[in-house]
């Protein structure tokens, strides 16, 4: 297991969310280290993708969510008042489950958050959407097309723009919900090589329901049932000796 | 449970006799028919009017008594009208010498429908926007059928307005001479054709995915600028679908532009003078024309050209529609 950092990047504290009167996360407390993968794991419905969803407030989009305790990322409450949600998702992206290219080329899409970030500078902007499609291994399968739609790439390309996207704006925290789970095996592959890297630099909080997919990428896993938090702990260890009966009875597949 | 199960569990007795394949077969194509023949009256409706328009316009062209009156060049070009002045344009169909010029009317139509357009559009794409963007769900639920009764407000009504209402306070607050003229026709025909757009633009916004809008929140973007960045350009093709539907609707439009123009076919780029359009002509002088004379073809003929405008400007639209979609991906 690893140290826990001095500070958490992120950490969640009596974390209760609820549509309407459906209570989709309970009492949730959870802290994530920096430069960490937390895998979050669990049935379908057990509340990890609306979890997710309140990193960023996404969440306030969705009318009848209402959430009770607090979300600190570097020690600061990001529903506090004052906080600027615009400034929050900047430092906290996400990739979805289902790629969403904007109907724009493909320089544009990746070049949108940085352009509603104020950067106007072309050369600046050809730069940072260089790096960043490097950075999400594109780069050298679209360097010559940049022009063209984003929505021409296949749905792996698409994903991998997704997360360039997200990527181009720096910010400290990256979101994926269920980033690989419309894509082929070899694409999947190509985005987990792709997590291995950006561990280096970003805290990441992914939602999968592929075992072996938080096995191999995470270096926590949280399993979350019926809205609560179950199980958090290292990956090895909570694939292989996991403290609570219903952790070993979904991660060996005995329901899920 | 599938249905075939459900069927075979009941008595023998109780299914329908079964008819044999051949009749069967009959049947299906019979209601194929039937179906292709419905869908296709439609067509052949429109057909049948373009055919019977255009016939009655034919003389023009064909005939060499209605071709002295009225030929092409005197339709579009300038006439000497009296000896000693210079050429100009004159619609003055009855007369010793009967001017059909159709320019006075073509501007005509151009400013009028240019004012309302003007006007509708943005109002109408903006009231879309917010509708579809930043409305509460309360206020959505009000604003849309609110403004889509817009539409059925008779047009005869909003000349009668345009006329008694708009007319005076154009009149009193910028000093004009004449009372009716294109700029309060336009202002008028831009309260008919707000909701035509406006509908359409708002099914057009609000079917844009809402991954997009999510995508690009998530990206730190603020709801306006996803609306104008992401949600606007993703629609643009239904927008200016729309755009063109009210185009048509503005071109056509017959009885706000004959009450409240003013009805002049005079030649002239000012707004604020009284003015006269291609349809309300159709509409004022259809009732005592000559049958079968030059001035009745010519009438035909501003039929015509309204079709071929809203034609040609659909086929415009349409076309770069499918450009924009394909530059898009070929998503439709």
């Amino acid at each position: 297991m690893s140290e826990p950092a001095a500070r958490p990047k992120l950490e969640i504290r009596d974390l209760s969310i609820h549509y309407g009167t459906k209570t989709a996360v309970k009492n949730l407390n959870l802290a994530i280290a920096e430069r960490e993968v937390l895998a979050l794991i669990g049935p379908s419905g057990c509340g990890k993708s609306t979890f997710l969803r309140c990193l960023n407030r996404m969440n306030e989009l969705i009318p009848a969510a209402r959430q009770d305790g607090h979300v600190l990322l570097d020690g600061q409450d990001i529903n506090a008042r004052g906080v600027d949600v615009v400034e929050l998702r900047r430092r906290v992206g996400m990739v979805f489950q289902k790629s969403n290219p904007f109907p724009k080329s493909i320089f544009e899409n990746v070049a949108y958050g940085l352009r509603v970030a104020g950067l106007n500078d072309k050369a600046e902007l050809a730069l940072r959407v260089e790096a960043s499609l490097q950075h999400a291994a594109l780069w050298d399968e679209v360097k010559d097309r940049l022009g063209e739609s984003a929505l021409s790439l296949s749905g792996g390309q698409q994903q991998r723009l997704c997360i360039a996207r997200a990527l181009a704006v720096e910010p400290e925290v990256v979101l994926m919900d269920e980033p690989a789970s419309a894509l082929d095996p070899l694409s999947t592959a190509k985005i987990e090589e792709l997590m291995h890297e950006l561990k280096a630099r970003y805290t990441i909080v992914i939602v999968t329901h592929n075992m072996q997919q938080a096995a191999r990428v995470s270096d926590q896993t949280a399993f979350f049932y019926m809205g609560e938090l179950i199980e958090v702990g290292a990956t090895a260890q909570i694939f292989t000796n996991p403290g609570v009966k219903r952790t070993e009875d979904y991660v060996t597949g005995k329901f899920g | 449970m599938s249905s075939s199960s459900v069927i075979q569990q009941l008595p023998l007795s109780a299914r329908r006799p079964a008819s044999s394949p051949r009749v069967r077969h009959f049947k299906e194509k019979a209601i194929a028919v039937a179906i292709t023949a419905v869908a296709f009256s439609g067509i052949a409706a429109l057909l049948l009017i373009v055919i019977f328009v255009g016939r009655e316009a034919l003389p023009l062209f064909f005939d060499a008594e209605v071709a002295k009156e009225a030929s092409l060049g005197k339709l579009f070009l300038p006439q000497q009208l009296r000896v000693g002045k210079p050429a100009g344009f004159m619609w003055q169909p009855v007369g010793e010498v009967p001017k059909l010029s159709m320019i006075p009317l073509l501007l005509g139509s151009l400013k009028v429908t240019v004012v309302a357009m003007v006007v509708a559009v943005p109002v109408a794409v903006a009231a879309a926007l917010f509708t579809a963007e930043f409305a509460p769900r309360r206020a959505r639920e009000v604003l849309k059928p609110v403004i889509e009764l817009l539409a059925s407000i008779p047009s005869v009504v909003l000349g009668f307005f345009a006329l008694m209402t708009l007319a005076s306070w154009a009149q009193g607050s910028l000093g004009l001479t004449s009372r009716l003229n294109a700029l309060v026709a336009g202002l008028a025909m831009a309260i008919a054709i707000v909701p035509v757009v406006f509908t359409v633009a708002e099914d057009a916004l609000t079917a844009v995915p809402r991954s997009y809008r999510e995508a690009s929140l998530a990206l730190g973007a603020t709801r306006w600028e996803t609306a104008w960045r992401v949600v606007l350009p993703a629609a643009a093709p239904g927008v200016l679908a729309a755009c063109v539907l009210g185009f048509g609707r503005a071109i056509g439009e017959t009885m706000i532009v004959l009450m409240a123009s003013g009805n002049a076919a005079i030649v002239s780029p000012s707004l604020t003078d009284s003015t006269r359009t291609m349809s309300a002509t159709i509409a004022a002088e259809m009732g005592e024309v000559v049958f079968g004379g030059a001035h009745w073809s010519v009438l035909f003929f501003i039929g015509v050209q309204l079709f071929a405008i809203t034609l040609v400007l659909n086929l415009l639209a349409a076309s770069f529609v499918r450009r924009a979609v394909r530059r898009l991906g070929g998503t439709s």
